[in-house]
Parts: C-alpha cells; sequence; structure tokens
C-alpha cells in the first residue's frame, strides 16, 4: 500500500485529521531542510511537504516565493533535496516514525530534469506522492501512468471555481488525497475560512472516497477547528515558512521550537 | 513541408507539439471563458468591424509600407520595405493587440484590467486602451524597469493606469509576468489579463498572434500592389514573438517566401549573456506554455541580457517553436553592437529612429538584401519607433541626456 494511503487510514482507525505542514527545501540551508523535516515528523505531521524551488511559481504568495528565492540564491540543485530527503526518510524509519513525504513541483523542473529521472529520484529519496501545481488534470495523464507504475500517488488540486463536472475528471485521476484549495487566489495566510469551501467539501464527500484536505491560507487553530468536521486533514504552508524565515536572526533551535509548538496547537485543534 | 502547417492551435491548445497550458488550476476556468468567447468573436462579424473600425480610425491603419531607398542603396542588393507600425499611435505593434484584448474583455462583460509590461510599450498601449474603453488598468512592471523607463511610467499613469513595482526575482518582464499572473489568480471573476506577447498558456498566443497578424495581411497586399509581387525574404525580430508572428503568420503558407526571426544575440552565446531563446534554449515551460526556454538543467529560468528592452524575454510564442522545428522560420540573432549600429545607419540613412528591437532586424534585412539582387524585395515590419531608447542608447554610447 500507498503510504499516504496508509497514513489517512491509521489516522481514520484513530478517529484523527491530518495535519500536512510544507517547507521549502534549502530554506535556510538543506541541512536545515532536514532538521526542520524531522521537528515537524516528531510533533505530529501526518504527511510532510516539501517545495522545490523553483524561479517563477506563479501559483505562490510573497512568502514561499521568497523562501524559493532564498534557497535558489545559496545554489540549491535537485539533487541535493532528493539526497537530504533520503537521510531523513531512512532516519526516521530507523526511528519507526511513519511519516511520508509528498513533492511540491513544478512541472517546468519535472520537464527538464527529465520525468522518468525525476520519478526515480523521488522513489530513491523515499517520497509518497507528487503535488504538481502548474499541471492541469488535461495535461497530467502521461505522468499519472507512470507514477501510478511507479506507486507514487498525484494529488490534484480542486479550486472554489472549479465547475463540478470538471472536479469529477479530477477526482477520476487524482490519488492519495484531494488538495481542496479554500479561495481563488494564491498561497499565503487569510483571516476566515469561506462558507463556500464548507459547501464544497460537503458536495465533494460525495463524490469520492479519497481523503480531502484543505490548504491556501490556513494557519491558525481557529481554521482547523473549523475544518475538522468538513475535511480529513489541513495544508499549512505559508505560517510555517514565516518562522523559518526568521533563521537567520534567531537561529535554527528558536525556528523549531517556534514550528513545533505551532504544529502541536494545529494538531489538538484538529483532533480535540 | 507547408501543406500540413497548423494555422490554429488543436484542441489541447498546441502548435505541433508546443503551447499547452501549465498553470495553476484557478485559471483553467477563466482560459476555457476566454477560449470560448474568442472563438465567437472570431465568427462575430460586428466583433471584427468594432476592432478594426478602431485599428482604422484611432491606431491609424493602415500602417505604411515604405521604400527605404537609402538602406536598400547601402545594402546594395535587394530592394528593402519597412513596414511601418512605428507609425501606429503609441508608436509601436503592441496597441493592435491591446484594443483588441481590450475589446474581448468589453464583451466578456470584464470590470478590471491588468497587464505586465518590461520596458513598457505594452503598458503604454494597454493603459492606452483602457482610456479609451473606460477600465480601471494596473500594470505591473519590474522595479529595475520602471527606473530606466520613466517616460513610460509617466504616459501609463497620465492615462490613468496605475504601476506597481514588482521587487521579486529579477525585478524585470519576467517577474512582471508573474505578478500579472498571481493577481488574476486571485481576481479572474471580473479582470482580464491582456498579456503583451504572443506567449502565455493557450488561448493567449494564439489570440495575441491574430490580433498582430493585420500586420502582415496589410504587408502582403501592400506589397503585391506596390512591386507587383510577394517579398522574397519576410523578417523581424522576436523577444516573446508577438510583432513576428503577426508579420509571419499570412506568409506561412507562401512556400516560395523566406521568413527569418531576429533574437537578441546580446554580448554573445555565453548563458546569460543573450536572450536569443530559439538559438541557445531548449524546450521547457515557462509562463503556462511549453516551448524553447532559456533555462538551467534544473529547469530553472536563466538571466538574460540585451541591449534591447522589449527582447530580454527568457521564453518565446509557442507558435515560433512549432515554425522553428517545422523549418518553416529560420531563426537567427544580432548582438547588442550590431543592433546599435544599426540604430545609427537607420537613422542616419533614413530618417527613422528605429526602436532597438528593430533594429536587430533591420540588420539581419540589409544582411539579406545584400547576397540578394534588385529584383527581390526583403520586407522587415518596422515595428516600433526608437524615442523610448533614446536614454538609454546615450547610456551604453557614454554621452548623457541629462
Amino acid at each position: 500500500m500507498n503510504a499516504i494511503d496508509a497514513a489517512f487510514e491509521r489516522l481514520k482507525t484513530g478517529n484523527k485529521k491530518a495535519f500536512i505542514p510544507f517547507i521549502a527545501a534549502g530554506d535556510p540551508d538543506i541541512e536545515s531542510t532536514k532538521e526542520l523535516a524531522k521537528t515537524l515528523a516528531k510533533n505530529g505531521a501526518s504527511i510532510i511537504e516539501i517545495g522545490f524551488p523553483y524561479s517563477d511559481p506563479i501559483a505562490d504568495g510573497p512568502v514561499i516565493q521568497a523562501a524559493y528565492t532564498r534557497a535558489l540564491n545559496k545554489g540549491l540543485k535537485i539533487e541535493h533535496i532528493l539526497k537530504a530527503i533520503a537521510e531523513v526518510s531512512l532516519d526516521l524509519e530507523k526511528e519507526k516514525i511513519l511519516v511520508p513525504f509528498v513533492a511540491m513541483v513544478s512541472m517546468s523542473i519535472i520537464h527538464r530534469f527529465g520525468k522518468d529521472k525525476f520519478i526515480e529520484g523521488c522513489l530513491k529519496a523515499g517520497f509518497s506522492g507528487l503535488i504538481i501545481p502548474d499541471l492541469p488534470v488535461e495535461e497530467s495523464l502521461e505522468i499519472a501512468k507512470d507514477l501510478k507504475k511507479a506507486g507514487l500517488s498525484l494529488i490534484l488540486l480542486v479550486t472554489p471555481n472549479t465547475p463540478k463536472e470538471r472536479a469529477l475528471l479530477i477526482l477520476s485521476a487524482c490519488s492519495g488525497f484531494v488538495y481542496c484549495v479554500s479561495v481563488s487566489g494564491i498561497t499565503g495566510e487569510r483571516d476566515k475560512i469561506p462558507e463556500e469551501l464548507l459547501k464544497n467539501l460537503a458536495w465533494l464527500r460525495k463524490q469520492t472516497p479519497l481523503p480531502l484536505c484543505v490548504g491556501f491560507g490556513i494557519s491558525k487553530p481557529e481554521h482547523a477547528k473549523v475544518l475538522r468536521d468538513h475535511a480529513d486533514g489541513v495544508i499549512v504552508g505559508s505560517a510555517i515558512v514565516k518562522h523559518i524565515e526568521t533563521a537567520e536572526k534567531v537561529g535554527l533551535p528558536a525556528v523549531k521550537t517556534a514550528i513545533a509548538t505551532l504544529a502541536e496547537s494545529l494538531v489538538s485543534a484538529l483532533n480535540s | 513541408m507547408n501543406a500540413k502547417l497548423q494555422s490554429t492551435p488543436d484542441a489541447m491548445g498546441r502548435f505541433g507539439l508546443f503551447g499547452g497550458r501549465y498553470v495553476p488550476e484557478t485559471l483553467i476556468e477563466a482560459l476555457n471563458e476566454l477560449t470560448t468567447e474568442y472563438e465567437k468573436a472570431c465568427k462575430d462579424e460586428a466583433f471584427q468591424q468594432e476592432f478594426h473600425r478602431y485599428l482604422n480610425e484611432y491606431v491609424g491603419r493602415p500602417s505604411r509600407l515604405y521604400f527605404a531607398e537609402r538602406l536598400t542603396k547601402e545594402a546594395g542588393g535587394a530592394k528593402i520595405l519597412l513596414k511601418r507600425e512605428d507609425l501606429n499611435h503609441t508608436g509601436a505593434h503592441k496597441i493592435n493587440n491591446s484594443i483588441g484584448q481590450a475589446l474581448l474583455a468589453k464583451r466578456m462583460g470584464k470590470k478590471r484590467i491588468i497587464a505586465e509590461t518590461g520596458a513598457g510599450q505594452h503598458g503604454v498601449a494597454t493603459a492606452t486602451a483602457c482610456a479609451l474603453f473606460n477600465f480601471p488598468c494596473r500594470v505591473y512592471m519590474g522595479e529595475e524597469d520602471i527606473r530606466r523607463q520613466k517616460l513610460n511610467v509617466f504616459k501609463m499613469q497620465a492615462m490613468g493606469a496605475e504601476v506597481c513595482p514588482v521587487t521579486t526575482g529579477s525585478r524585470t518582464l519576467r517577474d512582471a509576468v508573474n505578478e500579472a499572473m498571481r493577481d488574476w489568480m486571485s481576481t479572474v471573476g471580473d479582470t482580464h489579463y491582456i498579456i503583451g506577447s504572443a506567449v502565455g498558456p493557450h488561448p493567449f498566443p494564439w489570440i495575441v498572434r491574430d490580433f498582430q497578424s493585420v500586420i502582415g495581411k496589410e504587408s502582403r497586399e501592400q506589397c503585391i500592389a506596390q512591386t507587383g509581387k510577394l517579398p522574397k525574404v519576410v523578417v523581424a525580430s522576436v523577444g516573446g514573438g508577438s510583432n513576428a508572428a503577426g508579420m509571419f503568420f499570412p506568409f506561412i503558407h507562401d512556400k516560395d517566401v523566406e521568413i527569418v526571426g531576429v533574437e537578441a544575440g546580446g554580448r554573445g552565446p555565453k548563458p546569460g549573456g543573450n536572450a536569443a531563446t530559439l538559438s541557445h534554449g531548449a524546450p521547457g515551460i515557462l509562463h503556462g506554455a511549453f516551448s524553447y526556454v532559456l533555462q538551467d538543467t534544473d529547469g530553472q529560468t536563466a538571466d538574460v541580457h540585451s541591449v534591447s528592452a522589449g527582447l530580454d524575454y527568457p521564453g518565446v510564442g509557442p507558435e515560433h517553436s512549432y515554425w522553428k522545428d517545422t523549418g518553416r522560420v529560420k531563426y537567427t540573432n544580432v548582438n547588442d553592437e550590431e543592433a546599435l549600429a544599426g540604430f545609427d545607419l537607420c537613422s542616419k540613412l533614413e530618417g527613422i529612429l528605429p526602436a532597438l528591437e528593430t533594429a536587430h532586424a533591420v540588420v539581419e534585412a540589409m544582411r539579406i538584401a545584400s547576397k540578394l539582387t534588385k529584383d527581390d524585395v526583403v520586407l522587415v515590419c518596422f515595428s516600433g519607433r526608437g524615442d523610448k531608447d533614446c536614454y538609454e542608447i546615450a547610456r551604453v554610447t557614454g554621452e548623457s541626456l541629462e
């Protein structure tokens, strides 16, 4: 069984919701990424998204883009990310911590690096799935086949303006979980959970057995509390990356403490 | 080879292998809506008439096809004809597309327009169209370009547009496109994004090419009327490739007409030193389309350079990639130094200051003309006027206009 599917099985058995944090690889540096991933894995993360820095990330807001720029300015390469995640995967395995990794990566990168080589690299590194934010379902058919063969999930996004008919097409091609985008727009923190989102989640629930996880703008325990009755998990990106961006100033240990605290508060809000 | 050349994108929005849509799900519905509306507008006689009425009465079309006698003499071969897009209102070909897309936005009931701009020509053209059709307009422009193109910033603001500085990444055109796309992601319901070149996700490359094809259609008719035949060679400069796509498309099926696109050779072929995407790049994905791109082996977009701010772009329109791979169009490049010499020559011999983009095409056209005979015709897309570049040219040649 794919590790993401297994993770949701375990959550379901324990009657729990998934907390899925996002970090940008190589921010502030690749050694720290390993530390931060382990911190999240040990503080309640169900799955961890690893962002592959890209020079032109059009779906991302200023916080994540800045993290990507910091990482690329230090000369981060794909090979460094794959090597680092392979090491973290091994360490976690030794400690018997089961937290799958998902790669968040632009199709620009996959195409140029080489699709087959990238998939092979992900498998070796211990990734369990991919999110390709700039690959709409129509363009995803080819890579979906290859990922399936490799046993990797392809997590697709459904947005508030996705028509119902199109959502069904997306659900039929999606595996692992459905990434439900909370608002039209880019990643980044927001104040409120839109009413519309809860309606969409209810509709999606009737269409698919796949877990539904909500992302874009999720940053606070209050959001998690509202969503826990409607979704199977939340994805938190910018709120975590914002702590990481202070690393140069406050030092990595302080960042680790801050994200562990944030993780704990979100996990408890999701499951209390 | 030309018999089977595709004239419109296929169901997946591709010209051959190139094009498509590599954008977040949030934009897909807006792109679907735009495709549907554009298809309707293509068949709508009233829409086409309105577009052409504005082109004629407001932009000042048809633009002249001018026999450049002294450039011809200097080259010493074929006749050189200049398609004078520099004589359009706002001084460049960009206005053709901005008027067309603004009319399309009106038709779709959109309430607000956004655009990106590099040197500012597309920003000015879009601000112009927005003043004309009463749209609130926001133009994204790299901080670095704002500094270099103060006059265009002033013009846009004078016409009521808001110029929004982009401070991310390289702070130039590429980042301005990213920022405009991000704005559009949050505002797709009421906003239309007027992209300035034949790039981006389907249907943009197709729409921009169509609105710009008025250049090639007029040129073809004028050339036949003035010389009694088709040109031997058609030449245009290629950054993103909108003036070139508009000039080339009506000649694509004329199998005896050679077509040459001229990219920015910059300081030379070394990575980072040029913006000659089709000469030095490889197929990849940028700004929503599969096309030739200048990027590193990890897929990160490369830095580019050209003395011409309008050619300074690491990608190129997908239809150009298609024309390159099918062999229909030959792509070459002209470097900074040659382009500056071309600016000088054209100014002194013809009394016409070309934009630096245009100067690249003029240089290549003269090279080609010198190898042909006086019975041949070389047709050049004279895409814009050089006023905007005077400060930059003065700076690089060590003079000062301050």
